[in-house]
């Protein structure tokens, strides 16, 4: 009666004897049981992870909050810290340096505190996603939701989180005399491509950090020559004038500059057209679509895997 | 064991033989200095990485648990318990083996998905959308939570950051929220030593009423008292490895001698 059970038998002392000599498998064919733990398909992944929007949306307005909620000023950082980070960098790239490069004040100081803005957009996108998984690993072994859901909560919290850069950014266009207009409209659908292009990024750095969290210690260093080289605090066709034509092609058609150039584009009335690489939108579009889809779809393929950390 | 055979046994969960590998990073080597690390990557050889130490939490495991069962595990620390609950409910991917399941088991855990920083109020929230409750059941069960819990005994602490409890009122909210939901297969890991007296009495009986509506029940503890009280079969597990599996008092018995109780 208490014999052990390696042979896939049943312990208990009323033998079924219908089910007398079933394999495992077949026992749980005969009562509709699944494999526990397995990989939905990529439409019913899709369904599921819609059906956590709730979660998803408040998991990350919850990382939000708890970020300051022990500073005395609470939630006012969530303004102060990109209001500082733009007297940072103008500060540095402004003044010291002088970057500007011709550019008139009016135009250089939004150009540079748009640049900043929408890069670390996403940066802090990217550098989240790594950590989305192998900093919740605790998470992820004690709840069942699609994995999905951290990534993408992690990119929604820095929207949220540029939504209060906008703030700071909208104040400093008016401030150098860029005055609201109908083209400002044109930043939405800018930063709703680039959420795309930051989620699918995030969702590949989740999968590659939950297998090698070293990637954390590493991205810091990409990530910054990443932003060097997409014209953050320079005007890249300007800056390479005596350089061979295809560098400076390269550098502006990089998603992150594109999407930099679209909102400088939409509120800086000084940095019109003629600075914006030829079919820009659609490029833009490109590059979102491309790597949300691939992104969602190489992290759905490792979906059961990640418990293992 | 009248109570299985009226409901035909019928099986909930099948464990085929699961083995559970866990790898841990940076533990080889003996010396935890960069040097030693580099020059583990630099030996690397064909195969395993050097750096990766394996883990063979659970070895070989197979059995069958049916509707209305209570199955407790027992084993000494380390035996491989927890790591067998959450492989059954899917969360830890087999090295080989496979286990089958009626429905989806959960875990009554909710601990990693709360955040310290925020208040109760919206931690109940939060670990019940993290549960896979929709807002109107958390909203309709919202009251009955937070009196479960009994964190408004002493004052309005349910909109106090959660970091502000004591050890004791953080556990209690936190079974709270996590008993607030209905589960197939339900699976309990020393969950019920939380707690004033009490909070233990009524969070037994929760467990009870939970047991009544689940399919099957998992129980790990340390407490046989508790396993004698709950359950009416138990695995033992040891190093991994099954090393019995039958009617509670019996296996008991033989865990007790062995353990020298």
């Amino acid at each position: 009666m208490s014999d052990t059970t390696h042979d896939g038998g049943i312990a208990l002392s009323s033998p079924p004897s219908a089910d007398e000599g079933l394999s495992a498998s077949q026992l749980a064919d005969k009562y509709g049981l699944t494999v526990s733990g397995a990989r939905p398909g990529l439409f019913a992944y899709i369904r599921q992870l819609w059906g956590r929007r709730h979660f998803i949306l408040a998991f990350s307005r919850a990382k939000l909050t708890a970020q300051y909620s022990q500073a005395k000023l609470g939630q006012l950082w969530q303004v102060a810290t990109p209001l500082l980070n733009a007297v940072v960098y103008f500060l540095i790239f402004g003044i010291i340096l002088g970057t500007a490069r011709g550019m008139s004040k009016e135009v250089f100081i939004p150009f540079l505190v748009t640049g900043v803005f929408v890069f670390t957009f996403t940066q802090s996108s990217v550098m989240a996603g790594v950590r989305s998984i192998s900093g919740n690993i605790g998470l992820v072994r004690a709840l069942h939701f699609p994995r999905a859901s951290l990534p993408v909560s992690f990119s929604l919290q820095q929207l949220q989180q540029l939504m209060y850069s906008m703030i700071v950014l909208l104040a400093v266009t008016v401030a150098f005399g860029s005055y609201p207009a109908l083209s400002w409209l044109l930043v939405i659908p800018a930063l709703a491509m680039q959420f795309l292009f930051n989620t699918g990024l995030a969702l590949v750095m989740a999968r590659l950090g939950s297998k090698t969290p070293d990637l954390a210690q590493l991205m810091p260093f990409v990530m910054r020559t990443w932003m060097y080289a997409s014209g953050v605090m320079f005007s890249i066709p300007v800056m390479l004038a005596d350089k061979p034509q295809w560098i400076a092609d390269v550098l502006q058609y990089n998603p992150a500059a594109i999407y930099m150039d679209l909102v400088r584009f939409a509120l800086i009335d000084g940095y019109g057209s003629e600075n914006l690489p030829q079919h820009v939108w659609a490029v833009g579009l490109a590059w979102s679509l491309v790597v949300g889809v691939v992104g969602f779809v190489y992290f759905w393929k490792a979906e059961e895997r990640y418990g293992r950390g | 064991m009248a109570e299985e055979s009226s409901q035909g046994h019928i099986p909930t969960v099948i464990a085929d033989d699961v083995h559970i590998v866990y790898r841990v990073n940076g533990t080889g080597g003996g010396k935890g200095s960069a040097t030693a690390a580099l020059s583990r990557i630099m030996r690397r050889g064909k195969g395993e990485p050097r750096g990766v130490r394996k883990v063979h939490a659970v070895r070989g495991v197979t059995f069958t648990a049916y509707r209305g069962q209570a199955i407790g595990l027992i084993g000494t620390n380390g035996s491989g318990k927890s790591t067998l609950l959450r492989a059954i409910a899917g969360l830890l991917p087999t090295e080989h083996g496979s286990v089958y399941t009626d429905g989806q088991p959960s875990l009554l855990g909710v601990n990693a998905a709360l955040m310290s920083d925020l208040t109760g109020e919206r931690n109940v929230v939060l670990g019940g959308l993290a549960m896979g409750m929709s807002r109107e059941e958390i909203r309709a069960r919202y009251k009955d939570i937070v009196d479960f819990s009994g964190i408004n005994e002493k004052g309005d602490f349910i909109t106090l950051p959660m970091r502000t409890y004591s050890s004791g009122m953080a556990a209690r909210l936190r079974f709270s929220i996590a008993a607030a939901k209905n589960h197939d297969v339900l699976m309990i890991d020393e969950a019920l030593a939380t707690g004033d007296r009490k909070f233990r009495v009524r969070s037994e009986e929760r467990i009870r009423e939970l047991r009544k509506e689940a399919g099957t029940v998992f129980l790990v503890s340390h407490n046989n008292k508790t396993i004698r009280d709950t359950c009416d079969r138990v695995l033992w597990l040891e190093k991994g490895e099954l090393l019995m599996d039958g009617p509670t008092e019996e296996v008991l018995k033989a865990y007790e001698r062995e353990t020298g109780k």
